[in-house]
C-alpha cells in the first residue's frame, strides 16, 4: 500500500491530537482524589480526632495537668526563652486560638480565656507536603508522624503549618527535661518535633496522656470513622469549631464552646 | 664514618621513639586484651544468633526502627521463636543488657565507633533523673 505525504502527516497529527487529549483528560479525572495511599473514595477505617470543650476546660483555673502529662511522657523540655521553647500541647487566648470567631464586641468573659492548641493532625497536612525527606508524613488512621531519624532540620514544616503547632530544637533539650523517661526517646539538637497524638499510647490501647490526665474529661478523643464512638457522637449532635478552616486544612482537633 | 656516634646514638632514638606504642602496650599488657564486654547474666538467649548480632546489630536495630516508626509493626519474631516488643530501651536495655556502660560502650569504644542512638534514646538507668 502506497501512503502519501499528505495523509502521513494527517495520520501523524491525529495521533498526537489523541495523547495529548488522553492525558488532559486523565488530569482532570484525578483532581479531587488526591495522592493518598489508600483506594481512592474509601472511607478510612480508623481515623482519630479530639473534641475540646472549652467551658469544661475552664473549669478548673490554672489547671496545667494535661501539659505536665504530655511534657512527662515525651520528654519535651522546659526551655523558658521564648525563642527556643518547645511545645506539644499549650493554652492560647481565645482569641489567637480560634481568630475566625473574633468580633469587636462583647466577649470579655472568654476572649483572654486560654484554650488548648495542639497539633490538628490535619487531613490536608501542609507539614508533610513541604517535608522534602518525608521525615513527617500522614499515617492511614490520621496521625501526621514524625520520624526523627530522618529529619534534616530544614524547618519547613514549622514554616509551612498555620497554627504553630511544631518546635525546633535549637539547643540540645537534655538538659531541660526534669525527670527522664525512658520509654520514650528525648530529641535532639537539630529537629523539629511536635504532638503524635501519642501513637505509643494507642498501641497498647492507652488513651492520650493529655485525655488521660483531665481532671474535667474536657478533652475526648476516640476514631471519629465509628459512628459509635464518642467524639462521633459529640461531632453529630453538637457544634464544633476548627481553627483557622478558612485554610482548607480540615484539623482533626475540635472545639466545643 | 667519623660521625658513626652521633648516626647511631640518632638512629636508635628514633626507633625507640617510633616503636614506643608497642613497648608502653607489652608492659601495660593491654596488646592482647579484647572489648570485653559484659554478657547479661539474666537472659541466655538473644533475639538472633551470637554470630549474626556480632555482625549485624546495626542492621536489625536500622529495620527496627523503620518498622516501628514507618510502618507501625511493633512486634518482631525471633529466632527461637518468641515474639518481642521492637525496642532499644525497652527489651534490649531493659530485658538483658542493663548495663550499657559495660556492654555497648565498652566495644563501640574498642572499635573508635562513636554511635548517635544515645543521643534521643534513654539508658534506663538515667530514669527519674535529670540529664544535665
Amino acid at each position: 500500500m502506497k501512503i502519501s505525504r499528505k495523509r502521513f502527516l494527517q495520520i501523524g497529527g491525529l495521533t498526537l491530537c489523541a495523547v495529548a487529549c488522553k492525558t488532559a483528560v486523565g488530569e482532570l479525572l484525578d483532581i479531587g482524589e488526591g495522592n493518598s495511599p489508600s483506594a481512592p473514595g474509601a472511607a478510612p477505617a480508623t481515623r482519630w480526632a479530639m473534641v475540646v470543650d472549652t467551658a469544661k476546660c475552664f473549669k478548673k483555673d490554672g489547671c496545667t495537668d494535661c501539659i505536665r502529662a504530655c511534657n512527662k511522657a515525651h520528654n519535651v523540655p522546659a526551655i523558658n526563652d521564648a525563642n527556643h521553647e518547645v511545645k506539644w500541647i499549650w493554652k492560647e487566648s481565645f482569641e489567637n486560638a480560634l481568630p475566625s470567631q473574633a468580633n469587636p464586641y462583647g466577649g470579655e468573659k472568654f476572649r483572654d480565656k486560654p484554650v488548648m492548641v495542639l497539633c490538628n493532625h490535619c487531613d490536608k497536612p501542609p507539614c508533610v507536603r513541604v517535608c522534602p525527606t518525608q521525615a513527617t508524613w500522614k499515617r492511614e488512621d490520621g496521625i501526621v508522624m514524625m520520624d526523627w531519624h530522618r529529619c534534616i532540620g530544614c524547618r519547613y514544616c514549622v514554616a509551612a503549618c498555620p497554627y504553630g503547632s511544631r518546635s525546633f530544637n535549637w539547643v540540645d533539650p537534655r538538659p531541660y527535661i526534669a525527670e527522664l523517661n525512658p520509654s520514650f526517646p528525648t530529641r535532639t539538637k537539630g529537629v523539629v518535633e511536635k504532638c503524635n497524638f501519642c501513637e505509643e499510647r494507642l498501641v497498647n490501647g492507652q488513651l492520650p496522656a493529655c485525655v488521660a490526665a483531665c481532671p474535667e474529661k474536657a478533652l475526648v478523643f476516640g476514631n471519629v470513622a465509628d459512628p459509635k464512638s464518642d467524639v462521633r457522637q459529640i461531632l453529630e449532635s453538637r457544634f464544633t469549631l476548627r481553627r483557622k478552616p478558612e485554610l482548607g486544612t480540615q484539623p482533626n482537633v475540635f472545639y466545643l464552646v | 664514618m667519623r660521625d658513626r656516634g652521633v648516626i647511631y646514638t640518632g638512629l636508635l632514638t628514633f626507633l625507640a621513639l617510633m616503636t614506643f606504642p608497642v613497648w608502653h602496650d607489652l608492659a601495660a599488657k593491654t596488646t592482647s586484651r579484647g572489648p570485653e564486654p559484659v554478657m547479661p547474666t539474666r537472659e541466655k538467649l538473644c533475639v538472633a544468633p551470637l554470630s549474626y548480632m556480632r555482625t549485624s546489630h546495626m542492621n536489625m536495630l536500622m529495620d527496627w526502627r523503620d518498622a516501628v516508626v514507618r510502618h507501625d509493626v511493633h512486634s518482631f519474631k525471633a529466632y527461637n521463636g518468641k515474639t518481642y516488643n521492637m525496642s532499644l530501651t525497652g527489651t534490649c536495655l531493659t530485658g538483658c543488657h542493663t548495663n550499657k556502660a559495660e556492654f555497648c560502650d565498652r566495644c563501640h569504644n574498642y572499635a573508635g565507633v562513636s554511635v548517635y542512638c544515645w543521643d534521643c534514646h534513654v539508658d534506663p538507668k538515667m530514669a527519674g533523673r535529670s540529664a544535665k
